[in-house]
């Protein structure tokens, strides 16, 4: 099976840091695949590299086969790439249908729209609750309330909404289930699975092993900078995974 | 049910009510709270009414006449359309202390262009207000592009207009009588007419008519949204898709194209061109904008705020000048508003309520 998206001998350096090192990275249709390494093994950076929020040194990236290079999370976006960041990437001081339609405004039909740019609120407000409902994670009482106003759970709950309704490649999730509660954590990890069931691939970055190993269905492990190697989660246990990741152990079968 | 872990078993006996809000048994003062969260501007107004009422009660038909009441609009129509443009720059987190000195450049291009070039008068309006948007924009593209501070870029563009200003009109005025004469269109904005005892002039309209585009800009466009969002967290709105440069170079841009109208309101309202004029217009902006209510973080706060900041002054100043007060008294109570306005700020701001 041809990858949807790869890429080949990433290398970004700050300053003197090398935050990835010639990395390699495949991500195959309708899968799940996860990433998990220590902190500080540049995980985050692969990440923005691929999301566009920031532009890789040297390297290559091909999405469907065609290469891409995203000066920006605008262009990865309009590609079919959508991210939730682990920072949320949200204004706190907007409302939460605002935030979900950052950047991509509905506007208006017809002269109001046209000559006066005005947007269609309701059609926003309604889309946004719909998508809202369909994840079942929040208990909100209004679409209209500021970000702020919500609690870690709710706004991670509506980070993943708008990637969920957005994203029609690629979907990249950066920590989704750090800052929630087990209730709330089921419900983001069923999103995953019926967003895969839709066959749009998943990035899950993660350092909730059990979440990993239960939702992927290949896990890339990431090490100093580059891919160590890639598992099937069937086939090795946790402690395997960590063991690989931490340096503790060697995989048999070194990624190319 | 085979997915999820054993731990999670338990979920499913889990309550499945959802969180109940209580809004019924709030305090008056958490209501009046959160009324002013979601509302920024209504303290300026009850502030601006209190005033009005307070004046109207001791001074009489004096202070409460159309006539005295559109004096005050007449009053701070030029502070009132820059302070506009200094609403949407401090909405991004910015601040832009050049808005005095674009305005007075604009004034003094249009007056020059018009009487040393002998351009026609509407060109030479029309090639001020270029000049004013220009130079907003390259305030715009060296915060956003050359990322410098704010407040440095436009305290050294207000150096750099000023003495352009200086050196360019060889500190020469224009005076009313010529302006009158020979290019009567400068003098616009001034041009009175009256309903009843109120007497507006088309500075006045147009600042009124400004904070009405500016408010549906900002709150129905997504350019509007997007000032919001880069003024609450610069990272976030780039990473959720705003383009912040452009949004920024807009808005620098469209703050000179607003002192460039202020400028030729300049004109009208003092009828000459004058190259020293409108020296406090910076402070004067400021001033407006905080007691307007929005933050000087960025981000919050509304333009009509601003506006009823503006008419605060004005009639802090009228009404006491008609008191027979000294004037210092004005400056003193202005200074005891802005620290309260931000005291307010932020209260306001404590979202817990």
């Amino acid at each position: 099976m041809k990858p949807i998206l790869k890429a080949k001998g990433l290398v970004k350096r700050f300053g003197r840091v090398v935050a990835l090192d010639n990395c390699d990275f495949e991500l195959l249709p309708g899968e799940i695949l996860g990433v998990i390494g220590d902190n500080g093994a540049g995980k985050s950076t692969l990440i923005k590299a691929i999301s566009g929020a920031i532009s890789a040194d040297e390297g290559e990236i091909w999405l469907e086969g065609k290469k891409v290079s995203f000066s920006s999370p605008i262009e990865a976006r309009d590609a079919g790439i959508e991210t939730v960041y682990q920072t949320l990437a949200m204004s706190p001081a907007l409302s939460i249908a605002d935030n979900m339609f950052m950047g991509r405004e509905i506007l208006k039909s017809g002269w109001q729209g046209k000559i006066f740019r005005r947007l269609d609120r309701r059609a926003m407000e309604i889309f946004a609750r719909d998508k809202l409902s369909e994840l079942g994670l929040l208990t909100i009482q209004n679409i209209n309330q500021a970000v702020e106003t919500l609690s870690g759970g709710q706004r991670q709950g509506v980070a993943v909404a708008r990637a969920a309704a957005f994203g029609s490649k690629v979907i990249i999730l950066d920590e989704p289930t750090a800052a929630l509660g087990v209730k709330e954590s089921r419900k983001v990890l069923d999103l995953i699975q019926d967003v895969r069931a839709k066959g749009v691939p998943i990035i899950l970055i993660s350092h909730n092993m059990p979440h990993v190993f239960e939702v992927c269905d290949r896990v890339h492990i990431h090490r100093l900078g580059k891919r160590l190697t890639v598992i099937d989660p069937k086939k090795y246990e946790m402690a395997d995974a960590v063991a690989f990741m931490t340096g503790a152990k060697e995989p048999n079968e070194k990624a190319a | 049910m085979e997915k999820g872990q054993k731990f999670e078993e338990a979920l499913e006996n889990a309550a499945t009510s959802v969180a109940d809000f209580d809004t019924d048994d709030k305090s008056f003062v958490s209501r009046f709270h959160h009324a002013l969260h979601t509302t920024p501007a209504l303290v300026p107004l009850i502030v601006l009414v209190a005033a009005i009422v307070v004046f109207g009660l001791t001074l009489g038909s004096k202070f409460f006449s159309p006539f005295a009441l559109t004096l005050i609009l007449q009053q701070v129509q030029i502070v009132g359309i820059v302070a506009a443009a200094q609403s949407i720059v401090i909405l991004t987190a910015g601040i832009d202390l050049s808005v005095g000195a674009i305005a007075v450049i604009t004034s003094v291009f249009m007056g020059q262009f018009t009487f040393r070039y002998g351009i026609p008068v509407e060109l030479s309006v029309l090639m001020g207000l270029t000049a004013g948007t220009a130079i907003g924009a390259l305030n715009g593209w060296l915060v956003a592009v050359m990322r410098l501070p704010p407040f440095i870029v436009t305290l050294g563009m207000w150096q750099i207009v000023l003495a352009a200003n200086f050196l360019y009109s060889a500190n020469e005025t224009i005076r009313s009588q010529d302006i009158a004469e020979q290019a009567a269109f400068l003098q616009f904005m001034g041009s009175k007419f009256k309903i009843g005892g109120a007497v507006f002039t088309y500075g006045v309209v147009f600042m009124v008519i400004l904070v009405v585009v500016l408010a549906y800009a900002l709150r129905a466009t997504a350019w509007g949204r997007h000032v919001y969002a880069v003024g609450d967290d610069p990272e976030a709105a780039e990473l959720s898709g705003v383009n912040v440069k452009r949004t920024l170079i807009s808005v620098y841009a469209t703050a000179g194209l607003i002192c460039g109208f202020a400028g030729w309101a300049l004109i009208g309202r003092i009828g000459s061109v004058s190259p020293t004029s409108g020296q406090l217009l910076n402070i004067e902006s400021i001033t407006a904008v905080v007691i307007g209510g929005i933050s000087l973080f960025g981000g919050r706060g509304s333009i009509v705020g601003t506006f009823f900041g503006a008419l605060i002054v004005g009639v802090f100043t009228l009404g006491l000048r008609l008191a027979g007060a000294d004037a210092q008294w004005t400056y003193l109570l202005i200074g005891v508003l802005i620290i309260a306005a931000v005291a307010v700020d932020q209260w306001i701001r404590k979202v817990a309520a």
